[in-house]
C-alpha cells in the first residue's frame, strides 16, 4: 500500500503530455524498486483513443476521467479526483510532472491529504525501502535531498530529466471515473485557454532551446534567434535583459524569474551568464555559448563555446544546421 | 476590499550558497535577506487594488526575528499593518506546516482576496498558495500575470506552457503572482517614516490555536537530509580565433558527432 505508486497523467487540448509519460516510466521503476503496484490517473477530454500510450512495465490499471466537463483544467475538480483516487487505491506515493498543471494540482491535492510534497525533483533514489528525492534549491545553486515522513507522499518531477522507456502500446484495464460536481458551479472556473502570441513551441517543453540576450539590441534581431531555433526544431528563449528591454515577451524568459528548462541542448547567444540566468538553464544536458567576450561567465559552464560576434556567426550557424538536416 | 498578502524573506538572488556545518542547511553568515521577488508582485498588486477601490492591505510572514525587517519594508511600500508569525515551534516547518500557520492567521481576518508569490525563491516549492487555499476552503489561481478585481468577482490570466488560461470567479479567492503582473514600487522615504508608526503584531502558536506538534520540525512531512553543491560544470571546448563560417561548421559537427544532440 504505502509502496504503491499513482502517477497523474496530464492531458492538454486532448493530448496526453510527454512529461507525464516520463513520470510514468519513473513511477514504474520506483514501484518495482519498492515492490509496489503502479496505477495511472488521467484527467481531461478526448484522450480515450490515446489510452494505449499510457503504458509502462507493471502498470496495473488506468483510472480515467475523459469528460468534456474537465476539458479545461479546473483545480478544484482535478484535486478532488486526485485525492479521491489516492484514498481509494491506498497508494502511498503520488507522482506528477512539474508542469504548470502539475505544480498547481500537486499541492492542492496534497493539502487535502495532509501530505508532504517534494517539488520539481531531478533525481529519485530508493534506499532501504524508502524514497529519497533530490531537487535543486536556491536557484540551482544547491541540491537538497528530501526525505519524507508519513504517507501518502507527493513528488513532482522536472520535465525532460527522467528517462522515458519506449514500451509497446499498453493494454492496462481502464476504470472510468465520474466527475464530482459541476464546473459551472465552481467559485473559480477556467473559462478558456488562449495560445500566447506567436504560439510557438514553449521553452519549457522543448528539447532544444536557443536564447538571445541583451546583445540582440532590439526586437528585430530576435528573428535570427527564431531562425536558428526553427532550423534546430527547438524553441526560442531569452534573458531577462532582453525581456525587460521590451524586445520579447516574458513567456520566453529563462531564469530565476522566468522559466526553468532542462533541454538536451541549450544555446546561449549574447548572454553573459548572470547567476539568475544560470538558475534557469544550468541543468541543461549540453550547453553552447556564443559571446564576443572570452571572459563571459557563461563560458565557464558551456560544453562548447564560440568566441565571436553573434551577427557574423548566427546566420552561418543556421545555414550549417539546415545543410546538415537537408543532407541527412 | 480587504486584502491579505503573504511574503517570505529569502536570501538575495546573488547569494553564493555555502552549506552550513550541519550539512543540510544554508550557512546564513554574510547572506543578505530580501522579500522574495514574486511576493513583491503580490504586494504591489494588493496596493494597486486598494488605491483604486479603497480598503486595507495586511501583510503576513512566518519567520524569525530577522523577518521583521521585510515586514517593515512591506509597510514602507504601503501596507497598512503587518502580522509577524514567530514562534520557536515554527522553526523547521515544511510546506505543510507553513501553510497551516498562514491559514490559521489569515482565517479570522476574512479577507476578500489573498495574494502571495507563485513561489519563494530559495526553496522554490511553489506549494503554499494552493495549500493555504485548500485549508481555507477558497478557490485559487496560481502563476497569475494579469488580474482584474471587481465587486465580489475577479478575472485572472494564468501562465501555462505556450498559452494562458483565463479564470473567472467570485471572491474571496487566493491568487499567486508571476512576473509580468506589475512593476513593484520602491519604498519612499515618506513611506519608510510612516512605516515606523504602523502596527506590527507578533503572533505565536498559542495565539493562533495551533498545536505545536503539527508545525515546525515536529509536524514536517518533508525534511532536507542533505544540502550539497551541484557537481561543478566545467568549461568545454572553445572555438576561438576562427573564421565565423569555420566556427559554425565545426560547432555543428561537434553537436552532431560528439555530443549527439542534433
Ligand atoms: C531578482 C532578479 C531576478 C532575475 N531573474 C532573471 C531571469 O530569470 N533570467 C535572466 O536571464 N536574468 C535574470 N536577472 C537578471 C540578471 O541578473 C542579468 O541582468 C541578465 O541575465 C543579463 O542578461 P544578458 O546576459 O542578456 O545581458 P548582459 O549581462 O548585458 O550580457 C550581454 C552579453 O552579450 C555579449 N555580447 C554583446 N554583443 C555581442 C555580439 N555582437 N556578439 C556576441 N556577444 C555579444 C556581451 O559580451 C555580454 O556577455 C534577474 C535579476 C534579479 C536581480
Amino acid at each position: 500500500m504505502a509502496n504503491d505508486v499513482l502517477v497523474f497523467i496530464e492531458v492538454r487540448g486532448g493530448q496526453i503530455k510527454r512529461p507525464s509519460l516520463e513520470a510514468l516510466s519513473e513511477g514504474s521503476r520506483t514501484a518495482k524498486a519498492l515492490g509496489g503496484k503502479l496505477i495511472a490517473l488521467a484527467i481531461g477530454a478526448g484522450f480515450s483513443g490515446q489510452m494505449g500510450s499510457i503504458a509502462a512495465p507493471g502498470l496495473e490499471k488506468i483510472l480515467a476521467a475523459d469528460d468534456e466537463k474537465v476539458a479545461l483544467y479546473q483545480p478544484e475538480i482535478y484535486a478532488a479526483l486526485l485525492a479521491d483516487a489516492v484514498r481509494k487505491t491506498g497508494c502511498g506515493i503520488v507522482f506528477l510532472s512539474a508542469t504548470a498543471m502539475g505544480k498547481d494540482l500537486g499541492p492542492r491535492a496534497a493539502a487535502k491529504l495532509e501530505a508532504g510534497l517534494a517539488a520539481d525533483c531531478t533525481h529519485l533514489d530508493v534506499e532501504a525501502g524508502k524514497l529519497k528525492a533530490k531537487r535543486p534549491v536556491y536557484s540551482g545553486k544547491a541540491i537538497a535531498t528530501v526525505v519524507f515522513e508519513g504517507s501518502p507522499i507527493f513528488v513532482s518531477l522536472r520535465p525532460n530529466v527522467f528517462r522515458m522507456e519506449e514500451v509497446p502500446a499498453g493494454s492496462a484495464p481502464v476504470e472510468k471515473l465520474e466527475i464530482p460536481g459541476d464546473p459551472a458551479a465552481l467559485r473559480a472556473r477556467t473559462v478558456s485557454l488562449e495560445a500566447s502570441e506567436g504560439a510557438e513551441l514553449d521553452v519549457s517543453e522543448a528539447s532544444i532551446v536557443v536564447s538571445g540576450g541583451r546583445a540582440m539590441k532590439g526586437p528585430e534581431n530576435f528573428a535570427l534567434i527564431r531562425d536558428l531555433a526553427k532550423a534546430l526544431g527547438g524553441a526560442m528563449g531569452a534573458s531577462r535583459a532582453a525581456v525587460d528591454a521590451g524586445w520579447i515577451d516574458h513567456q520566453y524568459q529563462v531564469g530565476q524569474t522566468g522559466k526553468v528548462v532542462s533541454p538536451n541542448l541549450y544555446v546561449a547567444i549574447g548572454i553573459s551568464g548572470a547567476i539568475q540566468h544560470l538558475a534557469g538553464m544550468s541543468s541543461s544536458k549540453v550547453i553552447v555559448a556564443i559571446n564576443k567576450d572570452p571572459e563571459a561567465p557563461i563560458f565557464k559552464l558551456a560544453d562548447y563555446g564560440i568566441v565571436g560576434d553573434l551577427y557574423e556567426i548566427l546566420p552561418r550557424l543556421s545555414e550549417e544546421v539546415r545543410k546538415l538536416k537537408g543532407q541527412s | 476590499m480587504k486584502i491579505g498578502v503573504c511574503i517570505k524573506q529569502v536570501p538575495d538572488t546573488e547569494t553564493k550558497v555555502k552549506v552550513a556545518a550541519d550539512g543540510r542547511s544554508l550557512d546564513a553568515a554574510g547572506v543578505t535577506f530580501v522579500i522574495s521577488p514574486y511576493d513583491e508582485y503580490a504586494l504591489e498588486e494588493a496596493l494597486r487594488i486598494k488605491e483604486k477601490q479603497t480598503g486595507e492591505v495586511v501583510v503576513f510572514s512566518v519567520g524569525d526575528e530577522r523577518t521583521g525587517t521585510s515586514l517593515r519594508t512591506a509597510l514602507a511600500m504601503g501596507a497598512d499593518r503587518a502580522v509577524h508569525l514567530k514562534d520557536a515551534a515554527f522553526e523547521g516547518s515544511d510546506a505543510v506546516g507553513l501553510s497551516r500557520i498562514l491559514a490559521a492567521a489569515l482565517k479570522p481576518e476574512a479577507f476578500d482576496l489573498i495574494l502571495m508569490g507563485k513561489q519563494a525563491v530559495g526553496t522554490d516549492r511553489g506549494q503554499i498558495g494552493p495549500r493555504v487555499a485548500e485549508l481555507l476552503g477558497l478557490p485559487h489561481v496560481s502563476v497569475v500575470t494579469h488580474l482584474e478585481v471587481g465587486e465580489g468577482s475577479f478575472r485572472a490570466h494564468r501562465e501555462i506552457e505556450g498559452a494562458h488560461e483565463i479564470v473567472e470567479g467570485a471572491t474571496p479567492a487566493l491568487v499567486t503572482a508571476q512576473k509580468g503582473l506589475n512593476e513593484p514600487r520602491y519604498a519612499s522615504l515618506k513611506g519608510i517614516l510612516a512605516a515606523k508608526k504602523k502596527e506590527m503584531k507578533v503572533l505565536g502558536a498559542a495565539d493562533l490555536g495551533i498545536d505545536p506538534a503539527t508545525v515546525g520540525h515536529a509536524g514536517a512531512r518533508t525534511r532536507w537530509e542533505k544540502l550539497e553543491l551541484p557537481p561543478a560544470r566545467t568549461a568545454g571546448k572553445m572555438l576561438k580565433d576562427m573564421e565565423p563560417a569555420a566556427a559554425a561548421h565545426e560547432l555543428v559537427r561537434l553537436l552532431r558527432e560528439e555530443a549527439k544532440v542534433i
